[in-house]
C-alpha cells in the first residue's frame, strides 16, 4: 500500500478515503512525514519558511453558538462577558502597527446585537486610520450569523463586508468538516455545507482564505480524513485557500473534557494534510496549540509556514494552553530547524528576508 | 549527504559501530527524518515494537549542596530561604504512599548536605528496605558516591559496598553532565571531573550493581563535546556492560545562571536522542525523559529511536525548579495512552528492564 501511495503521489494524483486512512492508522510516523516532506520541497523548493506578525483581536466573547470544545464564549449576563468598542480595538490595531504587524485576525462570538453596520463602520475606520493592515477576520460562522441578524442573505453579507474592507477571511469553526461531528461538539454552529459555502463565495469574490481542522475531540480517523477531501474539493473548484492549518483540541475549561491530541497524532495529522492538500500551497505549524519543539519539528513533516507571531491570543488561553513566542523565537526555531526565514504578508507574499 | 546514509544503515544492518566523524556528520546534518529512520532501525533491531516504562517516585531528600553548579535551580545554601533536609519518617510517609499507588521503584538523588553523616544515607536505605522490602531502592549519583567517600574517609569501594549492603539496589546515573572538562569547568566547578565520574561508575557496576548514564545538553557544549562524552560512555560499556540506559537530558534555563543558554531546540532534543541511539551499540535502552522534554516531544522520540519513557515520577523537582513545563507527574494510563498513539506496544518494567506487564496496542480503525 505504502509504495502504491509514493507513486501516486510522485504522479501527483490525488489520494483516495482509504488510502488517507490507510496513512492515519496504519503507516509509521516517519514514512508519512517523508511522503510530506518530500512534497513540501516540490511545492517549496528555495527551503523557506514564513510567518506574519499579526494579533488576534476578539471584540466581544459574548457567543450564542456556546460550541461543547469552547473555553472561550461567554452568555452576554455573564460578568465577565464584554464587547470592545471601536477605541479599544484601535489602540489595539496601534500596538500591532507599532510593532510592525500587517494582519488584524479579529473574531469574536456570535453576538446577539451586532449587526453588519457595526462592522462595516469598523472596517471602514480601520482602513482609514491603518490602511497597511490587513483585515483577516470573521469566520464563516461569524458571516452567517451577521446575515442573518440583518436580514441579508450570506452573499449580501460578503459582498457589503469586502466593500467595508474585509480583505480575507480566516477558516476558523471548519473544527470538522462532518455533521455528524458537528452535532456532538458544536450543536449550535453551522454545518460544514455552510462553512464550505462561504468560503466559496469569498473565494468568487476574489478574497483569499484559509482552511482549519480542530482534531482531537470526537471525531473519527476517517472524518479527519473526509475533512481534509472535502477542502480538496473546494480548493479544486476555486483554489482560493492559502493554507491549511491542523491544530488540536484544547481540552482545559471546556464542556467536552478528556485529554487533548498527542505530539505523534498531531505531526501525523499535518504530515497527511500535506500529502492529501497538495493543491493548497501553504501549511501552518501550530506552535500556539504544540509549543516550539513539535512546531519545529512539524517543518520536517510538511509545514512550510510559522503562522503569526500573535500579539494577543486569548481562545486557545482559555483552554489552558499559553505557549508564547516572540518574532526572535520564530527566527531562531526556524534556523535551527535548517530553513531560511522570511515575513510575509497574509497572502504569502515575501516582505522581508530575515 | 545520500552516500553518509547509505552507509550508516548498511553498518546498523551489519552490526557494526559508527565512528565519531560519521556522529557529527549526522548532528551537522539538517535531515532530520533520515536521521530518525536509522535510530529507528537500530532501535527495532534492539527491541522491537516495545516501549518501556515504570511506576516509580522521586525522593530528593535534601536540596542543600555545597555543588554550585551554575546549571542547576534546585540547590540551595544551608541558610538560604527553601533550604529542606528531609527527616527518614518523611522519606518514609513518601515511599509509603509510592507503594499504595503500585510503584515499583524509588529514585532518591539530593545535594551534597555539608552535615549529614555517610550514617544518615545508610540509614534512610535500611529504613526503606526494611519497612518496602518491594520497592527497588536506585539512588545516588557517582558524584554523591565520591562525596560520601571524603566525609567517611571510606574508599570507594567501601562506600558502594556498604550501600548496597544497606538495600541500594542500582544508581540513576546523573551527575555526568558533560564529561569535557572544559564545559565543565564552566558548568560545574566544584563536581568531579568527567574522569572520577567514569572510575566511580565504573566500580559501581564492578561490585554488581547496574546504572545508567545521564548527558545534560543543550548549554554550553559542542557536537563534538556531546559525542566526545558519547564515547567515553560507550568504551565504559564495552569494560563493564553495567549500564542499561542512556538519558539524554534537555538542560531548562529558567533560574540557572548561565547568560544566553537557551537549552536545546526541539529539533537538536531529536536528533541527540536519534544520534544517541545510533552510536551507542552497546547500550540496551534510550530512554525519553518526559520531564525535561515534554511530553509531546518525548513521545514523538519514540519514532525517533527511544523505547524507554521513563516513569510516573510522581514528585519531580529538580527540572521545574528550572522551569520545566511539565506536568509534575504522568498516570499509568497517561503513559499507556502516549506509548499506544505512538503505534507502540507499552511493557511495564521494574528498574532492571524485566517486563511486569506487557499491554495491547491501540485498536482504533478508520
Amino acid at each position: 500500500m505504502l509504495t502504491a501511495i509514493a507513486d501516486k503521489i510522485a504522479a501527483r494524483q490525488p489520494l483516495t478515503h482509504a488510502e488517507g486512512c490507510y496513512l492515519l492508522q496504519e503507516a509509521d510516523l516517519l514514512q508519512v512525514g517523508k511522503l510530506a516532506d518530500g512534497i513540501r520541497r516540490r511545492l517549496h523548493p528555495a527551503g523557506r519558511v514564513t510567518f506574519v506578525v499579526d494579533r488576534n483581536v476578539n471584540y466581544t466573547n459574548v457567543c450564542e453558538s456556546q460550541c461543547r470544545f469552547c473555553a472561550f464564549y461567554r452568555t452576554a449576563e455573564a460578568p465577565d462577558a464584554y464587547l470592545l468598542s471601536y477605541e479599544q480595538i484601535f489602540a489595539k490595531i496601534q500596538e500591532l502597527v507599532e510593532y510592525g504587524g500587517t494582519q488584524l485576525l479579529m473574531q469574536g462570538g456570535l453576538h446577539p446585537d451586532l449587526k453588519v453596520e457595526w462592522f462595516e463602520e469598523l472596517f471602514r475606520q480601520v482602513k482609514a486610520r491603518f490602511p497597511q493592515v490587513q483585515v483577516h477576520s470573521l469566520s464563516p460562522a461569524e458571516v452567517i450569523h451577521i446575515a442573518r441578524l440583518s436580514g441579508l442573505t450570506m452573499e449580501e453579507c460578503l459582498v457589503r463586508l469586502q466593500a467595508a474592507g474585509l480583505d480575507s477571511v480566516p477558516g476558523g469553526g471548519a473544527e470538522v468538516l462532518v455533521d455528524e461531528v458537528r452535532q456532538e461538539i458544536s450543536p449550535n454552529k453551522i454545518g460544514w455545507r455552510e462553512w464550505a459555502a462561504v468560503m466559496e463565495h469569498a473565494h468568487r469574490l476574489g478574497m483569499r482564505t484559509t482552511a482549519t481542522m480542530m482534531f482531537g475531540s470526537r471525531e473519527t480517523p476517517a472524518d479527519i480524513v473526509e475533512h481534509l477531501l472535502r477542502v480538496r474539493d473546494i480548493q479544486q473548484r476555486t483554489g482560493g485557500f492559502t493554507a491549511f492549518i491542523p491544530w488540536t483540541f484544547q481540552p482545559a475549561n471546556t464542556e467536552l473534557g478528556g485529554e487533548t491530541a498527542t505530539g505523534v497524532e498531531y505531526l501525523k495529522v499535518l504530515s497527511l494534510g500535506r500529502i492529501m492538500l497538495d493543491n493548497i500551497a501553504n501549511i501552518q505549524a501550530s506552535w500556539v496549540t504544540q509549543g516550539a519543539g513539535i512546531a519545529q519539528a512539524a517543518l520536517h513533516f510538511g509545514a512550510n509556514d510559522m503562522g503569526g507571531t500573535m500579539l494577543e491570543e486569548n481562545v486557545v488561553a482559555a483552554a489552558g494552553c499559553s505557549f508564547r513566542m516572540s518574532q526572535e523565537e520564530v527566527v531562531n526555531l526556524v534556523r535551527d530547524a535548517g530553513f531560511r526565514v522570511a515575513k510575509r504578508n497574509t497572502k504569502y507574499e515575501i516582505l522581508e528576508e530575515l | 549527504m545520500a552516500d553518509l546514509f547509505t552507509e550508516l544503515r548498511d553498518k546498523i544492518e551489519n552490526r557494526q559501530r559508527i565512528t565519531d566523524a560519521e556522529a557529527l556528520a549526522l548532528y551537522e546534518s539538517n535531515e532530520l527524518l533520515a536521521i530518525g529512520e536509522l535510530a529507528a532501525l537500530a532501535n527495532e533491531r534492539l527491541n522491537g515494537a516495545r516501549v518501556f516504562f515504570n511506576v516509580n517516585r522521586h525522593i530528593n531528600y535534601t536540596n542543600v549542596c555545597v555543588n554550585q553548579c551554575t546549571f542547576c535551580a534546585f540547590c540551595r545554601k544551608e541558610e538560604q530561604a527553601g533550604a529542606f533536609t528531609l527527616v527518614i519518617d518523611e522519606i518514609l510517609a513518601k515511599a509509603g504512599e509510592a507503594a499504595a499507588a503500585g510503584a515499583t521503584e524509588i529514585h532518591m538523588v539530593g545535594g551534597l548536605h555539608p552535615d549529614l553523616p555517610f550514617s544518615f544515607y545508610l540509614e534512610m536505605l535500611a529504613a526503606l528496605k526494611k519497612t518496602y522490602p518491594v520497592l527497588h531502592l536506585k539512588a545516588f549519583t557517582a558524584v554523591e558516591i565520591d562525596y560520601f567517600a571524603r566525609i567517611s574517609g571510606l574508599s570507594i569501594v567501601e562506600v558502594i559496598q556498604q550501600l548496597k549492603d544497606a538495600g541500594l539496589e542500582s544508581l540513576p546515573g546523573g551527575g555526568a553532565e558533560i564529561l569535557n572538562a572544559g564545559v565543565r569547568s564552566r558548568l560545574c566547578p566544584e563536581k568531579i571531573s568527567g574522569e572520577r565520574w567514569l572510575e566511580v561508575t565504573e566500580q559501581v557496576h564492578r561490585a554488581g550493581l547496574k546504572s545508567n548514564a545521564t548527558m545534560l545538553f543543550g548549554h554550553l557544549e559542542t557536537y563534538v563535546d556531546r559525542i566526545d562524552h558519547l564515547s567515553r560512555l560507550r568504551q565504559l560499556q564495552d569494560d563493564t556492560g553495567g549500564f542499561q540506559a542512556f538519558i539524554p537530558l534537555a538542560f531548562q534555563p529558567d533560574n540557572t545562571r548561565i547568560p544566553g543558554a537557551r537549552g536545546p531546540s526541539g529539533m537538536d532534543a531529536l536528533k541527540t536522542l536519534a544520534i544517541s541511539r545510533i552510536y551507542l551499540d552497546n547500550f540496551q535502552h534510550i530512554k525519553a525523559y518526559w520531564i525535561m522534554l515534554g511530553l509531546k516531544l518525548a513521545q514523538v522520540s519514540l519514532a525517533f529511536g527511544v523505547n524507554d519513557l521513563d516513569g510516573t515520577v510522581v514528585e519531580e523537582k529538580i527540572g521545574h525548579e528550572a522551569g520545566a513545563s511539565s506536568p509534575q507527574t504522568l498516570s499509568k494510563d497517561e503513559i499507556l495512552r502516549q506509548i499506544r498513539k505512538a503505534g507502540r506496544i507499552p511493557v511495564e518494567r521494574d528498574t532492571l528492564y524485566r517486563p511486569l506487564r506487557t499491554f495491547a496496542m491501540d485498536s482504533a480503525s478508520c
